[in-house]
């Protein structure tokens, strides 16, 4: 399949390749490039947002619930929940930092936080 | 219909149902989420029943969906990630199809509810888990445990982890929610703005052009956000089984 298709291209596809570019220059449609992505980064900006703010508030959450939830089993009530909110503060940061590929890969904090520590050394 | 922008996403019972006290009416939810699976179901037996050498239109759609979809999940997961290859594809053609209807007039949107999209990242997230332990074993933990961390910070980092772990099906499904139900919302009210200036009098039905060209561009970029979320709510799920395949590997 793939075979005939390319054959079918390579008759026609650069023959109408220049025929359409040739027509946007005809049209004036050559330079629509820079309005298209200002707009595409604008888009960008809100879904980021919306990204990263899910991220940071969801751990939050989760830290808060858990640590209701400690606090419920164990009868600690107020300690494991501002513990746990805390930390869910912090776990909150970790994910805006993954989401927003400042430590790329889920896992590549290694060399991040061994570099950390060995400067607090 | 109603002239508030909420009122769109009331559920109503078509055949009420009751098992116990347990209320399982078929609901407008449902009657989309079965014409959902009914329309997709019957476009791709349709499309991929001549399977020509030379695809139809139809064929060579269903094709690049394929093809779009499969080749996220091998670059997020890998080759081996490809045995995952149903849940997400029905996953993903699930929420495309359910947001694209979402965009008619009358029509109901069923990601709009928060329980619709948990019930899906919860899917994934039970998933991840099961299949981990079942194919890492207990190295699924090492999830949580990121190598090179020295002793003494371990437990706190170890509860760090758990807890961005588990908060991942809240963003995951919070995300689709909330841009659905935001997005819909707006539609509505600057739709409504229409109205009321247009019932205004003249000067009102001349200013009435503003928020109707604002309604077209929001139409149009709601339909990128229905395609978006639907890409990024599979993205994220082939991220996350990712984590299930190869946890054990660090």
């Amino acid at each position: 399949m793939r075979n005939s298709n390319s054959d079918d291209r390579s008759a026609s596809g650069k023959d109408l390749d220049q025929r359409l570019a040739d027509m946007n220059k005809r049209l004036g449609r050559d330079v629509p490039k820079v309005e298209r992505s200002a707009s595409a980064s604008d888009r960008n900006g809100f879904g980021n947002a919306f990204k990263l703010s899910s991220e940071f508030i969801s751990a939050i959450l989760v830290g808060a619930i858990l640590g209701y939830g400690i606090d419920w089993l164990v009868g600690t009530t107020p300690w494991a929940m501002i513990l746990f909110l805390l930390l869910g503060f912090v776990a909150g940061v970790l994910n805006v930092l993954r989401a927003s590929g400042e430590l790329s890969g889920s896992y590549d904090l290694k060399a991040n936080e061994q570099k950390s520590v060995e400067d607090k050394e | 219909m109603a002239n508030d922008p909420i009122s769109q996403f009331n559920i109503k019972e078509l055949i009420p149902l009751e098992i116990g006290s347990t209320n399982i009416s078929f609901t407008n939810s449902s009657l989309f989420m079965v014409a959902t699976v009914i329309v997709t179901s019957a476009f791709f037996i349709w499309a991929t029943s001549r399977r020509g050498m030379i695809p139809t239109r139809a064929q060579s759609f269903a094709e690049t969906t394929y093809e779009f979809v499969a080749n996220m999940l091998r670059d997020a997961a890998g080759s081996d990630g490809m045995r995952f290859f149903p849940l997400v594809f029905s996953l993903f053609l699930f929420i495309l199809v359910i947001n694209m209807f979402g965009m008619f007039p009358y029509f109901f949107t069923v990601t709009s509810h928060i329980i619709i999209t948990v019930a899906l990242a919860l899917l994934v997230f039970f998933t991840v888990i099961a299949y981990g332990l079942y194919k890492n074993g207990l190295g699924f933990f090492k999830l949580f445990v990121p190598s090179g961390v020295p002793v003494f910070v371990l437990p706190l980092v170890v509860l760090i982890e758990i807890i961005s772990f588990f908060s991942r099906p809240i963003s995951h499904s919070v995300r689709l929610f909330a841009n659905m139900l935001a997005g819909h919302i707006t539609l509505k009210v600057f739709a409504g703005f229409i109205v009321s200036m247009g019932s205004v009098g003249a000067v009102g039905v001349v200013g009435a052009i503003l928020p109707f060209l604002m309604t077209i561009g929001l139409t149009a970029l709601e339909f990128l956000v229905a395609f978006l979320q639907a890409y990024v709510f599979t993205l994220l799920t082939c991220m996350y089984l990712n984590d299930a395949l190869h946890a054990g590997d660090h």
